[in-house]
């Protein structure tokens, strides 16, 4: 089964095909089971092959597929190839199990919508392109998915498109991106040139000769991590993710929470064995991965609006994931990556859930209530929050708690009280919004009548919750030999340094400390929106400057407007009206006006008189006759 | 008796002369015809004047090449000018300014 791995991107690419091209014409029903059915094959395909992987002996991992040779230009080559390794095989498995659910899901929630066709097949493509990413065996094929996937992101922000604000918001997110993918693509030049080969085993067994601290090593890895902040919305790039909440909320459930931005973390792991060799790039990653953690965190404190608080939570679990590479915890990364996949969707699709019974309405100060009218959601909502609170023994608490662990232990204090203070507001805003959309009263207008979602949006919920619950077992702490997901990653992965032993007391301790700060967060949301809720508007007005920056995210909008959007307008409409109108268009035009006004004088000449044409014929003989006498004669 | 050769490149140069002038000044497309037609015989008879100096017949046949020509000519050059008189009720050249800018 391991042979057609090519397999599993090429079934939501046959499923794009057929619902793009025929989509007009086939029923909604047919093209949700196409496009739910295409990426459901690839998650059982994937499941196959890895069952299969774990059969197979250790000398015989991991497996590189070559489908065929895409390029092969002298010594460069870029095969269409696959490698099956630990590493992809749980992004594999990670991206294909959520798309599916959130395909299903998605057949129920866009079931109104006249763009049902169009919709799914951007779904398929997007998925075709995140497998291709995750599956990929090259930098080159990875940054095949990598555009990709972008593509598809820009295309789905904006799929209402005839609203302005989707499509702006598409079009941020893809120039954005723009300038994360040309650092990627000048890493992926370097790498060539230092190495000589794109494929990742060939470089990274290359990579072990080169001294640590390389200053090429440096610059590539600096590069990648460029590309990986756009894509996955890190400082500076991150204000894309936000605004693309304008799209359908499936679309950010799978797209900008559960695998596309996961993208930039699982390249950062993939390519742990030239990170290790820059102490440099490592301590960049781990900087803007902790800067990320709390100021997207403390954005999300005054948000209104549910998805948006779910999107900057999103970018601050990201931080988290970069700050875990950032320290060398490379598999803590990936089983945040994970498990954030399953809670974070949960918790998208749960707004969306919400959403849809509340006709649209996003407003959580338009909520309120909603526990008794949607219990399904409310249950599953509470359970996401909880892990993505940290709280024993959902799956968040499992992989968070790694991160801060070896932020300390690994990193600094500074990173590991970052890290912490993050944990606690990311609780506190979390159960900020359960509090505002679930309990109190009801503040919803007189004509919107909440409504529980149809099973076909409520059993993608419930699986992905029960996952939410008991995913993070697979990292069980403490006791050597039960966290199987790090034993079966470590092939892999470089790691920074040989594993060392703590003492289980000390990691005990940390983990009743964080669940701690959890709580505490906990707490003081509870006390603020359940028992006071005039506490929070008596904070806002002690503070009325902080609240301020706060609630317009700091105005990094307004800034990167100021600063490099409105030059650019500036630069560019001097290039428009200067240089273009002005000089390019003032040559050709010019040089045309001059052939005018020269044939206007010499069209003169043809005066239709016969007599005159006849003379300069004549006086032409007599001329070319005298110069032959003249000359020749 | 032979004919000096002076004799006949005089006339045959008056003759050109006097076509040539006739096509420029006259304003009949009949008439400029016929100083065209002039204007080939004295040629013509520059030709056969060379060839009766220098005993070579090469002159002679190019007079009846000259002379096909300008029969050719004249039934192309007249139908022409039959074809403009129905058009534009005129043979005068000054009136046929169509060419003009």
């Amino acid at each position: 089964m391991i042979d057609y791995v090519w397999l599993i991107p090429v079934f939501p690419l046959v499923g794009f095909l057929i619902n793009g091209l025929l989509g007009q014409k086939l029923s909604k029903n047919t093209v949700g089971a196409i496009g739910s059915g295409a990426v459901g094959l690839s998650f059982l395909l994937t499941v196959g092959i890895f069952l299969e992987y774990l059969k197979l002996p250790p000398q015989a991992r991991p497996v590189e597929k070559v489908v065929y040779t895409w390029i092969a230009s002298g010594a460069f080559q870029a095969p269409v190839a696959f490698l099956v390794d630990p590493l992809s095989l749980i992004m594999l498995l990670v991206v294909s199990g959520v798309s599916t659910l959130i395909h299903i899901y998605s057949v129920g929630y866009m079931h109104d919508d006249p763009g049902f066709y169009r919709y799914f097949s951007y779904l398929n493509l997007f998925v075709f392109a995140m497998l291709t990413l995750v599956g990929a065996n090259n930098f080159l094929l990875m940054f095949v998915g990598w555009e990709g996937v972008g593509l598809c992101s820009y295309l789905l922000i904006g799929f209402w498109y005839e609203k302005q604000s989707a499509s702006d918001a598409g079009k941020k997110a893809f120039v954005v991106n723009r300038i994360g993918d040309f650092g990627f693509l000048l890493g992926m030049f370097l790498i060539f040139w230092t190495f000589g080969s794109l494929n990742f085993r060939e470089v990274f067994a290359l990579a072990g000769n080169f001294p640590v601290g390389d200053l090429t090593i440096t610059a590539i890895t600096l590069c990648l991590f460029l590309g990986a902040t756009g894509k996955s919305a890190q400082l500076p790039l991150y204000t894309w993710l936000p605004d693309a909440m304008e799209g359908p909320t499936p679309v950010s459930a799978l797209i900008h929470a559960a695998t596309m931005v996961t993208a930039g973390v699982y390249m950062v792991a993939r390519c742990s064995a030239l990170y290790v060799l820059a102490p440099i790039s490592l301590t960049t990653v781990a900087i803007v991965g902790a800067g990320t953690a709390i100021f997207a965190a403390t954005i999300g404190l005054a948000q209104f609006d549910i998805k948006r608080v779910l999107a900057y939570s999103t970018v601050s679990q990201l931080g988290y994931m970069f700050l875990a590479c950032g320290v060398g915890a490379f598999i803590s990364g990936i089983f945040h990556l994970m498990t954030h996949a399953f809670f974070k969707a949960l918790l998208f699709l749960d707004s969306g859930s919400v959403i849809h019974g509340m006709h649209g309405e996003q407003d959580m100060r338009k909520m309120g209530g909603l526990k008794k009218k949607m219990p399904i959601t409310y249950k599953t909502y509470i359970l996401a929050t909880l892990a993505i609170a940290g709280i024993f023994p959902f799956a968040g608490f499992f992989s968070k708690d790694e991160i801060l662990f070896f932020s300390l232990v690994d990193g600094h204090l500074v990173y590991w009280g970052i890290a912490t203070a993050a944990a606690f507001i990311t609780a506190f805003y979390m159960f900020r919004s359960v509090f505002m959309t679930f309990h109190g009263e009801a503040r919803w207008d007189p004509h919107v009548h909440p409504h529980e979602s149809p099973p076909l949006m409520t059993v993608p919920l419930i699986i992905l919750a029960v996952l939410s619950v008991v995913g993070g077992f697979v990292g069980f702490p403490i006791i050597e030999g039960l966290h199987v997901f790090r034993d079966f990653l470590a092939p892999s992965i470089t790691p920074l340094k040989a594993a060392e032993h703590h003492s289980v007391t000390f990691e005990v301790a940390m983990m009743i400390f964080s669940m701690g700060v959890a709580g505490v967060g906990i707490y003081t949301a509870y006390k603020m929106y359940m028992v006071k809720p005039e506490l929070p508007d008596k904070v806002v007005a002690k503070f009325p400057t902080v609240y301020d920056y706060v609630y317009n995210k700091y105005y990094v909008d307004e800034l990167y407007d100021a600063t490099v959007v409105e030059p650019i307008k500036d630069g560019s409409n001097f290039l428009w009206t200067g240089v273009d109108d002005q000089v390019v268009d003032g040559a050709v035009n010019g040089s045309a006006g001059f052939v005018a006004w020269l044939s206007a004088h010499l069209r003169k000449l043809e005066t239709g008189f016969l007599s005159n044409y006849a003379l300069a014929i004549l006086l032409g003989v007599t001329v070319i006759v005298g110069y032959l006498l003249g000359y020749v004669g | 008796m032979a004919v000096p050769l002076e004799c006949y490149l005089g006339l045959s140069v008056a003759l050109f002369t006097l076509g040539a002038i006739g096509v420029l000044i006259r304003r009949n497309i009949l008439i400029i015809l016929m100083c065209i037609e002039m204007m080939l015989n004295a040629v013509n008879l520059a030709f056969i004047g060379f060839a009766d100096t220098f005993k070579a017949v090469d002159g002679q046949m190019f007079v009846f090449f000259v002379m096909t020509v300008a029969a050719a000519e004249v039934a192309v050059g007249l139908a022409l000018v039959v074809a403009v008189f129905r058009n534009r009720a005129t043979v005068s050249v000054d009136d046929l300014n169509l060419m003009k800018w």
